[in-house]
This record gives C-alpha cells, sequence and structure tokens, in this order.
C-alpha cells in the first residue's frame, strides 16, 4: 500500500488554512494596535507620535526633546515594562491553558489544574510573610510553583504510569492544601502591613512592573510556549486518548513530561512576578477553536495572541476605569466567570465532552 | 504476519489471557469472536502493542494501524484533522504534517470514497463516515496489518456490509493483512479466512475459518444454541442463535 495517485485538488481545506493564517495575520495587527493604544493611555495624554519620538530618541534622536523628561520616565519605565508584562502572560496562560486543555481532553482545563498556581502562590505569600521581596519572592513563588508540580506528578503516578484522571485530582488535592496552607500565613501575617501586601498580591496585578520581571517572564514563557508549539501535532494526538496515541506510536509519557514541566514554568513564572492571573487560560482557548477549529497546529500560535490582547486590554481597563488600580486577577475573574458559564452551556447542549 | 506463541497477557494486575498461541499469514483476515469479557480488547491491546505479554513471544511482521471501536473526538476536529493524525508515526516529535503528508492522506479518503467530508467535523458524522475516516486514519499511517475493534458495533446493515466490502477489499487489492472482533458470526462468514474464537481466558479455537467456523464451535462459544442457515439459491449461509430466554432469574431471591 506504498504508492498513492497524484494529489487531487482541495479547495475546502486550503480555504480553511488560509483562514488561519489570515486569522493570525489580523490578530497580529490588532495586538500591535492595543500596544500602540496602550502606551497612549492613562494619567498623563500622550499621542502616538510623542511616544515614537521618545522611544526612537534612545537610538538616535531625530528631534529636539520636547517633551516633558516625567513622559519619558512614564514611557519607558512604567508603561512599556507593564504592557510587555500583560502580554507575555496574556501569550503564556493562553497558550499553556489550550495545550493543557488537549493534553487532559477536557476543554474545562486551566493552567491552574495542575496545582502550580497555588503552589506559587504560597511561595510568594512565605516570602511576603518573611519580610523577604524582590529576587527572593520571585525565586520563592517559582519554586513552590515547581514543586508542586513535581509533588502532584509524584502523587498521580502509581507503577510508573500516570492516568489524566488522577493526575487532575491530585492537582485538585495539592491546591487545596496550597490555599489552606496561604490562609495559615493570612492568619499569621501582621494585619497592617503584611497581610494587606499579601492579598493584594495574590489578587494579580501588573501594575509594579519592571525589567527585572519582564526578563522573568520572558525566560519562564519563550523555552516553554516554543517547547509546547514544536509539540502541538502530539497534542493533537494526545487527545484521543492514551491508548489511541500509543496505537498511532507516539512517545506518550515524553510528550505528557514536557508539557506538564513547560505549563508548570510558565504558570510559576506569571504568578512570580504578578500573583495570580485566574480564568485566561480557561477562557482564551475556546474563543481560539471558535476562530480556527481545533487542530492544536493552528489553535496554539492563534490562542496566544489572543491572550496577549485579552490581557492588554483588561490591564488597559484596569488602570484607566478608577484613579486606584483594580487587581487584574479581579478583571480577568469578572469577565472570565460569565464567559465561562456560557462556554458550559453550550458544551452541556451539545452533549457534553468525551472523557475516559 | 502475527506469531504469537503461548502469550499471557495481565491487565490490572489480574490475567486476562494465558497461553494463547496465533499465527495469522500475510494477506488473510482474523475474526475475533468471543463473549464479552473474555478478552477480545485485551488481546487486540496487544497486537497494537498498547499492552505488552507477561509472557510469550509476540512477533508482527510489518507496522500495524488500529481503528478502535465507535470513536468520538474531545474537540471539534475537522475529518481531515482526525485522519491526518495517521501520519503520526512517519513525523519526528517536534513534526508537523507537511504536504506529503496531507497527500497521502486524502489518497486514502479518496479511496474510500470519503473525500467531500474532509472539512466537516467529525462528531457531526454518522457512526458510518466516522468509522471510514478512521479506517483512512489507519490506512494513513501505512500500515501493513490493520487491526480492528469491532469495525460493525453500531453500524446498520446497509453500514456493516460497506465496511466489510471495505475490508475485503483492502485485502484483495493491497494485500493488507486485518484482525476484526466482532459479535456477528456472519461478519466471519463474509469475509474471514481464519477465525479465533475465544472460549475463555485460557481456551480457544484458532483456525481456517472453513473448518472453525460450525454451528458446533459456536454453540459452545456463547453457551446458547446456534444453528446454520443456508440462503437457497446463492450458496451462502449464516448462524443464527436461538434464545431461550433463561439466562437471567430477574424474581430470584
Amino acid at each position: 500500500m506504498s504508492t498513492y495517485s497524484a494529489r487531487m485538488p482541495q479547495p475546502a481545506t486550503k480555504g480553511r488554512n488560509l483562514g488561519a493564517v489570515s486569522v493570525l495575520s489580523i490578530l497580529t495587527c490588532l495586538l500591535v494596535a492595543a500596544i500602540l493604544y496602550s502606551v497612549t493611555i492613562g494619567r498623563y495624554d500622550l499621542s502616538v507620535r510623542d511616544v515614537a519620538y521618545i522611544l526612537i530618541d534612545n537610538v538616535h534622536p531625530l528631534v529636539v526633546p520636547y517633551w516633558d523628561p516625567v513622559h519619558e520616565v512614564v514611557v519607558e519605565q512604567v508603561r512599556l515594562p507593564r504592557i510587555m508584562a500583560a502580554v507575555i502572560i496574556g501569550f503564556g496562560l493562553s497558550v499553556s491553558g489550550a495545550a493543557l486543555q488537549g493534553l487532559f481532553r477536557n476543554p474545562l482545563v486551566d493552567p491552574g489544574v495542575i496545582g502550580v498556581t497555588s503552589g506559587a502562590g504560597f511561595g510568594g505569600t512565605l516570602a511576603i510573610l518573611m519580610g523577604l521581596q524582590g529576587y527572593i519572592l520571585l525565586a520563592m513563588a517559582f519554586l513552590f510553583g515547581i514543586g508542586s508540580v513535581l509533588l502532584v506528578k509524584l502523587l498521580s503516578t502509581v507503577r510508573g504510569r500516570t492516568s489524566m484522571l488522577t493526575l487532575v485530582l491530585a492537582g485538585v488535592v495539592i491546591s487545596a492544601f496550597f490555599s489552606a496552607a496561604i490562609s495559615i500565613a493570612k492568619l499569621l501575617a501582621d494585619p497592617f502591613q503584611k497581610l494587606p501586601a499579601i492579598t493584594y498580591w495574590l489578587m494579580g496585578s501588573i501594575a509594579s512592573s519592571n525589567y527585572l520581571d519582564v526578563l522573568l517572564l520572558v525566560a519562564a514563557v519563550g523555552p516553554s510556549a516554543a517547547a509546547i508549539y514544536l509539540l502541538r501535532f502530539q497534542i493533537n494526538i494526545l487527545s484521543l486518548g492514551e491508548e489511541k496515541a500509543r496505537a498511532l506510536g507516539t512517545k506518550v509519557v515524553l510528550v505528557q513530561w514536557i508539557i506538564l514541566v513547560a505549563s508548570a514554568l510558565i504558570s510559576a513564572g506569571v504568578v512570580a512576578t504578578s500573583g495570580i492571573i485566574g480564568w485566561v487560560g480557561l477562557v482564551i482557548p475556546h474563543v481560539g477553536r471558535a476562530l480556527v477549529g481545533a487542530s492544536h497546529q493552528r489553535l496554539l500560535p492563534v490562542s496566544g495572541v489572543l491572550g496577549a490582547i485579552y490581557l492588554l486590554l483588561v490591564d488597559d481597563l484596569a488602570r484607566t476605569v478608577t484613579t486606584a488600580e483594580i487587581p487584574l486577577g479581579i478583571i480577568t475573574a469578572l469577565i472570565g466567570v460569565p464567559v465561562f458559564a456560557v462556554i458550559l452551556r453550550r458544551l452541556h447542549a451539545r452533549g457534553g465532552w468525551s472523557s475516559d | 504476519m502475527i506469531e504469537a506463541s503461548n502469550l499471557t497477557v495481565e491487565r490490572g494486575g489480574r490475567t486476562i489471557l494465558q497461553d494463547y498461541s496465533i499465527t495469522l499469514d500475510r494477506g488473510r483476515t482474523l475474526a475475533v469472536l468471543g463473549a464479552n469479557g473474555v478478552g477480545k480488547t485485551t488481546l487486540i491491546s496487544t497486537l497494537i502493542g498498547v499492552l505488552k505479554p507477561r509472557s510469550g513471544r509476540l512477533r508482527i511482521g510489518g507496522q500495524v494501524g488500529f481503528v478502535p471501536q465507535l470513536f468520538e473526538a474531545p474537540f471539534s476536529y475537522s475529518a481531515l484533522d482526525i485522519a491526518l493524525m495517521g501520519r503520526a508515526r512517519h513525523l519526528g516529535l517536534f513534526g508537523a504534517p507537511g504536504r506529503r503528508d496531507y497527500e497521502i492522506t486524502r489518497h486514502y479518503l479518496g479511496l474510500l470514497g470519503i473525500h467531500h467530508l474532509e472539512p466537516q467535523a467529525f462528531n457531526s458524522l454518522s457512526g458510518g463516515q466516522r468509522q471510514l475516516v478512521m479506517i483512512a486514519q489507519a490506512l494513513a499511517s501505512e500500515c501493513e496489518l490493520l487491526v480492528l475493534d469491532e469495525p460493525c458495533a453500531a453500524l446498520d446493515y446497509k453500514n456493516q456490509d460497506k465496511v466489510l466490502g471495505l475490508l475485503e477489499h483492502l485485502r484483495q487489492a493491497h494485500g493488507m493483512t486485518i484482525v476484526f472482533s466482532t459479535h456477528m458470526p456472519q461478519h466471519a462468514v463474509e469475509i474471514a479466512s481464519d477465525v479465533l474464537l475465544m472460549t475463555s481466558g485460557s481456551s480457544y479455537i484458532c483456525g481456517p475459518a472453513a473448518n472453525a467456523l460450525s454451528a458446533e464451535n459456536l454453540t459452545v462459544l456463547y453457551d446458547l444454541p446456534i444453528a446454520r442457515a443456508d440462503f437457497a439459491g446463492v450458496g451462502k449461509h449464516t448462524y443464527a442463535p436461538l434464545f431461550r430466554h433463561d439466562g437471567a432469574h430477574h424474581d430470584a431471591g
């Protein structure tokens, strides 16, 4: 059965592929537009032209600086790192959410399900409780996040095999444990200084992002998202179920490990720099699927860019709607929950989803 | 193509198959029959390499393609997406299907006459169409041995005929070796050259359909009288059960 006849014209799917490419390029243009818009809005009203001159001035002065030096600081030290953080976080959480939903064959899974979010949350809480900040807070949140995923994996592996259902349950167990631990830490915290700091940090915010945060995010999200993208076709196959994937000749355990570790890195990086930002990784992949279909070759990049746009706009809301900052996590939950409810009802109406 | 000697297979710590020895030559069709729970699925999982036998020797002389029982996808994949996944073996860990993979997959979709289903959502297809897409997926993996778990379950007669006809065509025209499980002896009568009658985890009858597929053997297999019925004038026959209505004691105890 090795011979096959000449290729046949196939307009239907060609159109679909083209569709996916153009969806991605349209979204990328929208992302660029959203970034430009976001640099200009805020307490100081600047035009795109002002921003462009301010930025180009660093490389090669085109015009004599006509702007207030404060504007330069606002653009370069306040708004840019914050925008970069929003874009990277939205991108990373969405890519990881799409990959995990495929891996677990369940459209209602998000990066928090593997226990990393609450683990990292506890690490950060512990750091604040002990009066540690900066690098050490980042490192502790990161290490606790990775540690909790290893714990989940350990808990769900019996005789060398991991069942995906057990893994989700182990994730719930570990999350519950760290949530309790966070509560204890809050109870012990000094109610005037540390408790508010912990509470605010946990709500998720990128208000005080600096270039160090951006660097850590790039280091955590960049390689992880790349690894997930490289496995795009393997995720398709794993989503058919472990047995089918094995029969098709896939290295099931290896792919599962890479995706789990990559997702853990992304979530740990996000929590370490910005606290807990929920619902993005759960909701965005559904929008992506509605746009380009379920195949992860198309879904992963589209979800990433969609997530970046989404979180950037949410952060714009967070910093402009009221004079005080609204923590990002609150807005993503306020938007995410109703969208999630609609998705849930649609899945239910369709007869649910298949699982093992 | 298949050489299994003294296979013993466990599942969840329980021995399901004991001392199974099966041989099947290239280009033949083996039908696997047996009561529910006797281990048909375990045998199939072993043949496709998902389960490792605890002892015994299993040699398979070629690439294996697997078609599971009536399949539902977890997401809204198109029929082409599903069929393309058959190419997994030929792509590396980080690979994605390229032009050649699309060509091969489309060739087999065309061969099965389901070209037009390509862009449609897999889950919206009828059972028969889905079965054909899954067969296209297996073929796209360029397998030489095709293993199907109850390929005709949940299909109406017309679609059963279609699938059986297709399997027979694949064997004749493409030299494919085929193993399939079924609950209907008729399917074995129609296309199987060999049959495996699994009476229990440790006893079985395996041999050419002409000898092994008989009313007596089927009666033992299903623990129910089975009679042979000949269709007048067409030289074909089938096997039918005589239901006794005494299998369950509803009000006992």
